[in-house]
């Protein structure tokens, strides 16, 4: 193999006037932060309210959010992209198309709003499964109490359901940052983006994907030392998951 | 009527199917009246647990009536969540919220149901906590209390709603030995206090102590409905009659 290593590339200057090639990469890194965020604020709010709605006892809610769960989860990420980027607009009328095509920085909302209703189709589903193993009589017990519906989810379900929960939430936040990757398919200048551009101005094409390897890896490690924190701190004393 | 004459729970004629093969409770027909311990028993499957979760709505069922202090509960003007905040229940698996501290247990509906203050809340806990002997364990969480204080400590989460009558469903069934003694003891004192209670369990020591009437149950209907003394004297139905023949036999 004819390659010539430079690990001082990061401290050259880009072609794009924009700083060194660090801060090139620096700069994708803060959309994927900010992308990833939106998207997990979203995944959790709408996986939250759909996964309760599929544990009510109303079937045309339910069948709602199984709905819902479908078809975000069914099809693939970069064809809802690409949906909500290139074939909504045209579908809507026309002042609405155009205004949502000359919308700011419309790859990044696009982007954040479709990874994070991809992703609340898993979030919802978590939920669900995490409402579901609490004891029957756990909701029965707040029902019996007087507390409305409403009340038993808030005070008595979904505390515990989110506790249980939150190992795997802690991968779907993972997966939401990693996801944030595919908007560069929708022109998102976000850490992959810059990375590829790194390579395409500068040929060396081992450094910048090292460099972009590395910062997702610190990334979503400090992700999940974060939420090993949390899951300590509202560990509940005594209660033994699995009962 | 004065208010007094008609009874705590009323149930005419009430059944319950899961399924249309497959009927849960056969044409129930019994009541309870104020201030009277009523024992529930008969073999597991009988239907005693789904007939007492009828009573505060826990459990739907399709056919007769039930009125709880006179309120009918399939009527649709009938506000549940506010009839179910008078009448107590207590669950086999206690139910405690595990997230939550022992006073907070005994708060939460107290708060969010009553709308009373925490300080409220919170006198009238420590209270009924101090009255179970749990004053000790206040600060903690269910899941470092033994299974007869959980039970206990369920007890008092009802109390704490002033409830005009008391629901238990097989409160000792889950409970290693030596426990059923402590839970037992704190119902039969509430029984004495004149209580409305509503009891299935298989305890016959705590019916023939504190039972007024005793129903007995066998596949989803009521073979029985007398005085305790006439159902643990004879005559009785053969049914009952193997029944207890099993469980007295040792």
């Amino acid at each position: 193999m004819n390659y010539t290593w430079n690990w001082g590339i990061f401290w050259e200057l880009n072609p794009e006037g924009t700083g060194t090639y660090l801060d090139m990469l620096l700069m994708g890194l803060r959309w994927t932060l900010a992308t990833a965020a939106l998207a997990a604020l979203i995944a959790l709010v709408f996986g939250s309210i759909i996964g309760v709605i599929r544990t009510l006892p109303n079937r045309g809610l339910v069948l709602a959010g199984d709905a819902w769960v479908e078809f975000f989860r069914n099809i693939p990420l970069l064809v809802q992209l690409f949906l909500w980027y290139f074939v909504l607009p045209e579908l809507l009328p026309k002042a609405a198309g155009m205004w949502l095509k000359t919308l700011p920085n419309a790859s990044f909302w696009t982007g954040a709003i479709g990874v994070g209703l991809f992703m609340s189709s898993r979030v919802a589903e978590q939920v669900k499964a995490g409402i579901r193993s609490l004891p029957r009589g756990q909701s029965m017990a707040g029902t019996a109490l007087g507390l409305t519906t409403a009340q038993t989810y808030r005070y008595v379900l979904l505390p515990m359901a989110f506790r249980i929960i939150l190992p795997p939430l802690t991968s779907e936040l993972l997966n939401t940052v990693k996801n944030t990757s595919v908007a560069l398919t929708i022109g998102l200048m976000e850490l992959t983006a810059r990375t590829r551009a790194m390579q395409e101005y500068s040929f060396q094409v081992f450094e910048a994907f090292t460099a972009a390897t590395l910062i997702y890896l610190a990334l979503n490690a400090s992700l999940t030392f974060l939420m090993r924190r949390l899951e300590r701190a509202v560990a509940v004393p005594g209660y033994v998951t699995g009962k | 009527m004065s208010a007094s004459a008609t009874p705590m729970i009323e149930m005419a004629a009430v059944s319950k199917w899961y399924s249309p093969q497959f009927q849960v409770l056969k044409d129930c027909t019994t009541s309870v009246d104020r201030g009277e311990v009523v024992v529930v028993c008969g073999p597991s499957g009988s239907g005693k647990s789904t007939l007492i979760k009828c009573v505060n709505a826990l459990e739907p069922f399709q056919a007769g009536t039930i009125r709880v202090d006179g309120i009918n509960l399939s009527d649709p003007g009938t506000n549940l969540p506010k009839l179910r905040a008078r009448i107590g229940m207590v669950f086999q698996h206690f139910e405690l919220f595990p997230h939550l501290k022992i006073t907070e247990n005994l708060c939460l509906a107290q708060e969010k149901v009553l709308g009373r203050s925490r300080e409220e809340a919170m006198a009238k806990g420590r209270a009924l906590l101090d009255r179970v002997g749990l004053a000790a364990h206040a600060e903690k969480f269910p899941g470092q209390l033994s299974g007869g204080q959980q039970q206990r400590v369920a007890i008092a989460r009802a109390l704490a709603m002033d409830p005009i009558a008391m629901l238990f469903d097989e409160p000792t069934s889950a409970l290693d030995p030596e426990m059923i003694t402590e839970v037992l003891d704190v119902m039969v004192e509430l029984a004495r206090e004149g209580m409305t209670m509503m009891v299935v369990t298989h305890e016959m020591g705590f019916a023939r102590k504190v039972a007024h009437r005793v129903i007995f149950m066998d596949q989803g209907e009521i073979i029985e409905d007398r005085s305790k003394d006439e159902f643990f004297g004879s005559p009785r139905s053969d049914r009952a009659q193997l029944f207890l023949s099993k469980i007295l036999s040792h």
